[in-house]
């Protein structure tokens, strides 16, 4: 069937498309994938950006470099580049590399639309960070209410930037759905012969679910949008009291988007960490079935817990009790989870190269993100850590050195089949020593300042908490150029020059039918699909 | 992609369909939960919205081992240039007890206006237990330019209410009736017009 479709590229370029139009209206599959990464790490350094001034202005109590409404909109802008701009497109992206070469596939079921899903990111994020640069110019504030833009801080009180943010969220909603769509069919309809879903590699498992809740939950976030704009410009009371309306709505209708949103982030982590593990342990995962039915009842169970990031505002006993209980029983699936890496690595043999590195620094520091998490379910003890820098402790380390370590640890897994040359492995290790020390040094110590009471997204802040927020700044600073040094390894893999090739495989302990074809991956792979056994 | 054969193109459109339905129908469930939300607060009595209705007070018990205290809010909506407060800040009362109140209101404008009083009370749990037996809330109130007003409720606390709850908020605040805002100085956003719309039917 592939043999059509060269020749349909043939027509009009050679092998491989060049110029700008290979980028413009690329349909394949890894060239896609590789916009996606190098967007997603652009946004990276942008939002990295944003939280730098955030931590300057925290290095001391009192106002330091910006103004009070100024530091609202970098928390605000910080918070939706790095979910949106960053942790998804580059989940995307992996998936557009490697679901179709670990299923035996020549490429996504729907490659226009592809195109189209990744094209509509840089218009949205144009828009957003537009208001940014107009802020900066003086032409009124860009959004700042928040990555939650609570009603009626968005509506009532939204400045005019808050229209732009409507609409690049969007946009941004289209892109998710049609990528979501995109991946379904291509797992569904594209899998290669013998391939039975039981025999899927953990990380098309783990996509395969996120797509599900990405079309699930993307949709609910736009009706929450677009009820923001009516209310905003078209006279409608959705979230305005004065109106009728009700401005917790909002956030039962966000956090119903929200907490699926947060699996979203972190399922296709859970996959990337299955994939990774068992090659340097060189061992079969541990139970392969359960990493499957915990990670689809993790995916259930997000649809019922929305409520526990709303403890606080007034709801029954008997309502808060059912929220936190869900809440705590999703420890269960995600335990079976990281009780089957640990399970994996026991007695393998284990060499630690970077992906491992960064593996098991997810392995590690997600677990404490997740006791966090656990703590904040217990209502009671939630209404001490709401909004506090607890709150703010616990979702960085989820994020950052769970979602974030997770594709670091893909890329360098993957970047040698991506380019043919392994990368520098004494700067990676560089690269995970000076990050694991630095983002501890920068999110640990909000544990502390959040239980004793420090609140989150306020530009001053008590003299007792000057210490800790002194550290947390400086571990902010080293962690934040110290992904330079991961710029400068994936550019010097690329080019190539002082580095060693890589064989097929890759890793010796590599399995999969991604590591059967050459390294670099062609620009067309499993042309005639291979047969699984 | 159009090279597929075509059993894979057909099983693409059917996963498509299947996934823009989905897609939809979970657009239209956000909107949805608009109404489902309005009705879970209505059973639940969440958010503290009280009946707009003379309650029926007539099978209550007085049950003096136990006092509530009961405050008092007044408040006023940003475009109401009235002048409202309540004469006393609390009183201490028995469930079962019937009980009055006082609110003062002047139009201090050189127009008449019509107002009109939203009540909410705090906490929510309490609110299906508050009844008021009568209200100014209840219809629309004119006040002439320069007027002044006094506005009585009458409300008993149900016995049945939950031990734990020692005190109770009610809080008013008053809208303007669209259409009789301060003649031409005063711009009405939409939103509140379509609230008193709302409120006053």
């Amino acid at each position: 069937m592939s043999a059509v479709i060269e020749e349909h590229h043939d027509d009009h370029h050679d092998h491989k498309p060049t110029g700008i139009g290979r980028w413009l209206f690329s349909t394949n599959h890894k060239d896609i994938g590789t916009m996606y990464l190098w967007f997603s790490f652009t946004m990276l350094f942008i939002g990295g950006a944003l939280a730098l001034v955030i931590r300057a202005e925290l290095f001391q109590p009192g106002l330091q470099f910006v103004e009070p409404e100024f530091f609202n909109q970098m928390t605000t802008l910080h918070g939706l580049i790095m979910v949106f701009g960053v942790i998804m497109p580059a989940f995307v992206g992996l998936a557009n590399w490697m679901v179709p070469m670990m299923i035996g596939a020549p490429d996504m079921a729907l490659p226009r639309m592809n195109n189209w899903s990744f094209w509509l990111l840089p218009g949205a994020f144009g828009l957003l960070i537009s208001s940014l640069i107009m802020s900066m110019m003086g032409m009124g504030s860009a959004p700042n209410f928040g990555w939650t833009f609570y009603a009626p801080l968005s509506t009532t009180y939204g400045p005019d930037s808050t229209d732009f943010f409507i609409f690049s969220v969007h946009m941004m909603g289209i892109s998710s759905i049609m990528g979501a769509i995109n991946i379904i069919a291509t797992i569904m309809n594209m899998r290669a012969p013998g391939m039975t879903y039981m025999k899927m590699p953990i990380f098309v498992w783990t996509w395969f679910i996120t797509a599900y809740l990405l079309i699930a939950v993307m949709p609910v976030l736009a009706t929450a949008v677009t009820m923001m704009l009516t209310d905003r410009n078209f006279g409608t009371s959705f979230f305005d009291a004065a109106g009728g309306g009700d401005p917790v709505l909002f956030q039962h209708v966000f956090w119903f988007f929200g907490h699926p949103e947060v699996y979203i982030m972190i399922l296709p982590a859970f996959g990337i960490i299955s994939q990774v593990v068992p090659t340097f342990a060189r061992k079969k995962i541990f139970g392969y079935s359960s990493m499957v039915y915990a990670t689809s009842s993790i995916a259930f169970l997000s649809f019922i817990v929305w409520a526990h990031h709303m403890f606080t505002t007034g709801m029954p006993v008997a309502t808060e009790l059912f929220f936190m209980y869900a809440t705590m029983l999703i420890a269960v699936p995600t335990g079976v989870k990281v009780f089957n890496w640990v399970s994996t690595m026991w007695k393998g043999s284990m060499t630690f190269e970077t992906p491992m590195l960064f593996a098991i620094g997810f392995i590690f520091m997600f677990s404490i993100g997740g006791f966090t998490g656990l703590m904040l379910s217990i209502v009671p003890a939630d209404f001490q850590y709401h909004d506090t820098y607890f709150v703010v402790a616990h979702f960085h380390y989820v994020l950052v050195t769970g979602a974030l370590y997770a594709i670091y640890s893909a890329v360098y897994f993957w970047l040698p089949k991506w380019t043919g040359n392994m990368y520098d492995e004494k700067l990676g290790k560089v690269h995970f020593w000076v990050s694991t020390i630095s983002v501890n040094v920068l999110f640990f110590p909000m544990h502390f300042v959040g239980l004793a009471g420090m609140p989150r997204r306020i530009p001053d802040y008590n003299m007792q908490f000057a210490e800790f927020n002194q550290m947390a700044t400086i571990g902010a600073f080293v962690f934040g150029f110290s992904q330079l040094i991961l710029l400068w390894n994936v550019v010097k893999t690329i080019r190539g020059r002082s580095t060693v090739k890589a064989t097929d495989q890759v890793w010796e302990g590599a399995e999969g039918l991604e590591w059967t074809i050459p390294s670099p991956a062609p620009f067309h792979s499993f042309t005639t699909p291979p047969t699984v056994k | 992609m159009a090279a597929e054969p075509n059993n894979n193109q057909a099983a693409n459109r059917r996963v498509i369909g299947k996934l823009l339905l989905t897609v939809v129908a979970m657009f239209g469930f956000g909107f949805a939960l608009v109404p489902l939300y309005d009705v879970f607060c209505a059973v639940t009595g969440l958010n503290g919205k009280t009946g707009s209705q003379v309650a029926d007070f007539k099978n209550m018990q007085l049950d003096d081992s136990r006092k509530i205290k009961v405050e008092f809010l007044a408040s006023l909506n940003e475009q109401m240039p009235w002048e409202f407060k309540a004469l006393q800040d609390s009183i201490t009362v028995h469930p079962g007890q019937p009980a009055k109140v006082d609110f003062i209101a002047r139009n201090k404008t050189g127009k008449d206006m019509i107002g009109q009083a939203i009540p909410s009370v705090s906490p929510g749990i309490a609110a299906s237990y508050f009844q008021k037996t009568e209200c100014f809330c209840f219809t629309e109130q004119l006040l002439k330019a320069g007027e002044e007003k006094v506005m009585p409720v009458l409300f008993i606390i149900d016995p049945s209410i939950s031990e734990d709850v020692h005190e109770i908020t009610l809080s008013y605040t008053f809208f303007i009736k669209p259409g009789t805002e301060e003649a031409g100085s005063r711009v009405i956003t939409s939103s509140v017009s379509k609230t008193l719309a709302n409120h006053t039917k």
